[in-house]
C-alpha cells in the first residue's frame, strides 16, 4: 500500500465537490483523487498513493537531476580514465565491451540506432 | 514517463557507485526508513555493492509489519461479525493475527474485501445502506491524506454505517526512538520520499541538529537510492549533519499542504505502540473527537484481546535493524512468504520477504531429501 507510482494525468474532473481525475500508469488507467494537488493539467505526471494524487512530478527537476548525474558520470569517467589500471574493478564498460563514456550515453545509444537501422 | 527508464540507466548507476567508493574514507552505517526502499536496496543488491563496512540497515517503514498485533486481532473480530463488510488495503489481508488472518477469515465466510483506494470501501458503504462498512485505515504518512479524505468524505455526505479502525504511524518519532536507543548504530538516514513528498522535511531538521546525523531525503528508483547514499556519506565523510533533498522531482520543503490539513483536521498525534518495537510517544494518529463517530473501535465491542506472538519470530530485531533475516531460525524454513509467522515476511515492503523475494540465503537453507 505504501508504494507510490508515477503516472500521467489524462482526465480532470469536478465528482460531487471532489476534484477526481484519471491517470494513465503505462497503460494501466485508474480513478485517482486529485483534490490534494489542484494544480495539476493535463499531462502533467503525479504521483499516487492509495488512488489519492500526493505529488506533483516536477519534470524539469527530474531532467536536471539526471543532467547533473550524468555530468558527473562523465568527471568519474575520466577521473577511472586517468587513473588506469590499479583499480579493482575494470572502468565502465558498454554492452559490446568497449569503455562507455558518460554523459553522452543517450547521444550515442542514437548514434548506434541510426548506424545500425538508419536510412543508408 | 519518459524519463524513468533513466533513472534505472545502469552506466549512471555504476558511475555513482564508483564515485561512493571513491569518497568513502571510513565504515558507515546508514538505514534507509522506507520498505519499498529496502526493497530496491536487496532486489538491486545495492547493499552488497557498497564499500566494505558502509552498512545499509533496513528500517521499521513497512505499515504492514508495524500495526500491532492487538490491532490485527480487532480487526479479525470486527471482520467476524455477519453485519460487517471489512475492507482493507490488500498487503494486510495475510497478516497473521493470533490465531488467524484476515485472508482465512474471508475463506470461512466472513465479508472481507481488498479495496484499492479508501474511497473505494466508502462507495462499498453507500452501495450497501444496510450493513456495515469498516475500513483498516493503516499505514504512514503516505496512506493518511487518503484515509483523511476517506473520513471526511463520510462526514460530509452523511455516510453513517461507515467507519474506520485506525492504525497510522509516524515516521520522525520512530527515526528520533532508534536514536535515542543505546543499541544504535544508525549513523545517517535515508528518509521515505513519499512521506516526505506528504510532509515535506521540516520535522526532520532538528532531528538532523540534535543528534548529529544527515538525514537525506530519497526516492524510490536504484539511481535514486543510490545517490541519496552518496549523499549521505558525503556529509559523513565532511562532519555535516544536514537535511538535504535527493529527491527534488516530486518533493518540496513545504510537502502537501492541502494534504497536511486534511490530516490534521481529522486526526490527531497520539501514543502508538508498534509491532516488534513498543510503544514510541507521539508516533500516530488516532480521530478528532468530531470525527469519533466514524470510530470502528467505539462503534463495535470487540471484548478483552490477548495476543500471543509467534516465539521463532524475530521481527522487533528485524524491524529495529538489530538484526537481517539471515540471523532469524525460522527464515526460509518455518516462515516463508506464502507461510508467513512475522509481518516483515508478509508485505513485500517487509525486509524478510525482500530478502525473501531475492533468494537471499536460501540456498543453505534447503533441506535436502535424498
Amino acid at each position: 500500500m505504501c508504494l507510490g507510482i508515477p503516472g500521467k494525468v489524462i482526465e480532470v474532473r469536478d465528482d460531487a465537490a471532489l476534484l477526481m481525475g484519471k491517470v494513465d500508469f503505462g497503460g494501466v488507467r485508474k480513478e485517482v483523487c486529485l483534490a490534494y494537488t489542484p494544480e495539476v493539467r493535463l499531462g502533467d505526471y503525479v504521483i499516487v498513493h492509495v488512488g489519492f494524487a500526493i505529488s506533483r512530478v516536477d519534470e524539469e527537476e527530474a531532467l536536471k537531476t539526471l543532467e547533473i548525474l550524468e555530468q558527473m558520470g562523465g568527471l568519474v569517467t575520466t577521473e577511472l580514465e586517468t587513473m588506469g589500471k590499479g583499480m579493482d574493478r575494470p572502468a565502465v564498460l558498454s554492452d559490446d565491451g568497449s569503455p562507455a563514456t558518460f554523459g553522452s550515453a543517450s547521444a550515442s545509444a542514437g548514434a548506434a540506432t541510426s548506424a545500425a537501422g538508419g536510412p543508408s | 514517463m519518459k524519463y524513468l527508464d533513466e533513472y534505472r540507466d545502469p552506466v549512471l548507476a555504476r558511475a555513482i557507485l564508483d564515485e561512493i567508493h571513491r569518497i568513502t574514507t571510513r565504515p558507515w552505517t546508514l538505514m534507509e526508513v522506507c520498505g519499498g526502499q529496502t526493497h530496491t536496496i536487496v532486489k538491486q543488491g545495492i547493499d552488497e555493492a557498497l564499500p566494505q563496512g558502509v552498512r545499509m540497515i533496513h528500517g521499521p517503514g513497512c505499515p504492514v509489519c508495524v500495526t500491532p498485533l492487538e490491532q490485527i486481532d480487532k480487526a479479525l473480530a470486527i471482520a467476524a461479525r455477519p453485519d460487517v463488510i471489512f475492507t482493507s488495503y490488500g498487503d494486510m489481508l495475510r497478516v497473521p493475527g493470533t490465531s488467524t488472518d484476515l485472508l482465512a477469515l474471508k475463506a470461512r465466510g466472513a465479508d472481507v474485501r481488498i479495496v484499492y483506494s479508501p474511497l473505494d470501501a466508502l462507495k462499498i458503504a453507500v452501495d450497501n445502506p444496510d450493513r456495515e462498512v469498516v475500513f483498516f485505515a493503516v499505514g504512514f504518512e503516505t496512506t493518511a491524506p487518503a484515509n483523511a479524505m476517506a473520513v471526511a468524505e463520510a462526514a460530509r455526505r452523511g455516510i453513517d454505517n461507515f467507519s474506520v479502525l485506525v492504525s497510522h504511524v509516524l515516521v520522525p518519532p520512530a527515526m528520533t526512538a532508534l536514536l535515542d536507543s543505546p543499541a544504535n548504530q544508525v549513523q545517517g538516514f535515508l528518509a521515505a520520499g513519499h512521506v516526505c513528498a506528504v510532509m515535506g522535511w521540516t520535522e526532520y531538521e532538528p532531528i538532523a541538529s540534535t543528534y548529529h546525523v544527515p538525514i537525506v531525503v530519497t526516492g524510490f528508483e536504484p539511481l535514486d537510492l543510490l545517490e541519496g547514499i552518496l549523499m549521505a556519506i558525503r556529509q559523513l565523510e565532511e562532519g555535516r549533519a544536514e537535511v538535504e533533498n535527493q529527491y527534488v522531482r516530486a518533493v518540496k520543503r513545504e510537502g502537501t499542504p492541502l494534504a497536511q490539513r486534511q490530516i490534521m483536521e481529522v486526526f490527531e498525534i497520539v501514543d502508538r505502540t508498534w509491532r516488534g518495537v513498543g510503544p514510541i510517544p507521539d508516533s500516530g494518529y488516532r480521530l478528532r473527537a468530531e470525527y469519533a463517530r466514524f470510530d470502528a473501535e467505539q462503534r463495535f465491542d470487540v471484548g478483552t484481546i490477548h495476543t500471543l506472538e509467534h516465539p521463532a519470530c524475530i521481527a522487533g530485531a528485524i524491524l529495529t535493524g538489530a538484526k537481517v533475516p539471515l540471523d532469524c531460525t525460522a527464515y526460509g524454513t518455518l516462515c516463508t512468504p506464502q507461510k508467513p509467522l512475522g509481518a516483515p515476511m508478509v508485505s513485500s515492503e517487509g525486509t524478510c520477504a525482500a530478502f525473501y523475494s531475492a533468494a537471499r540465503g536460501l540456498d543453505a537453507r534447503k533441506v535436502s531429501l535424498r
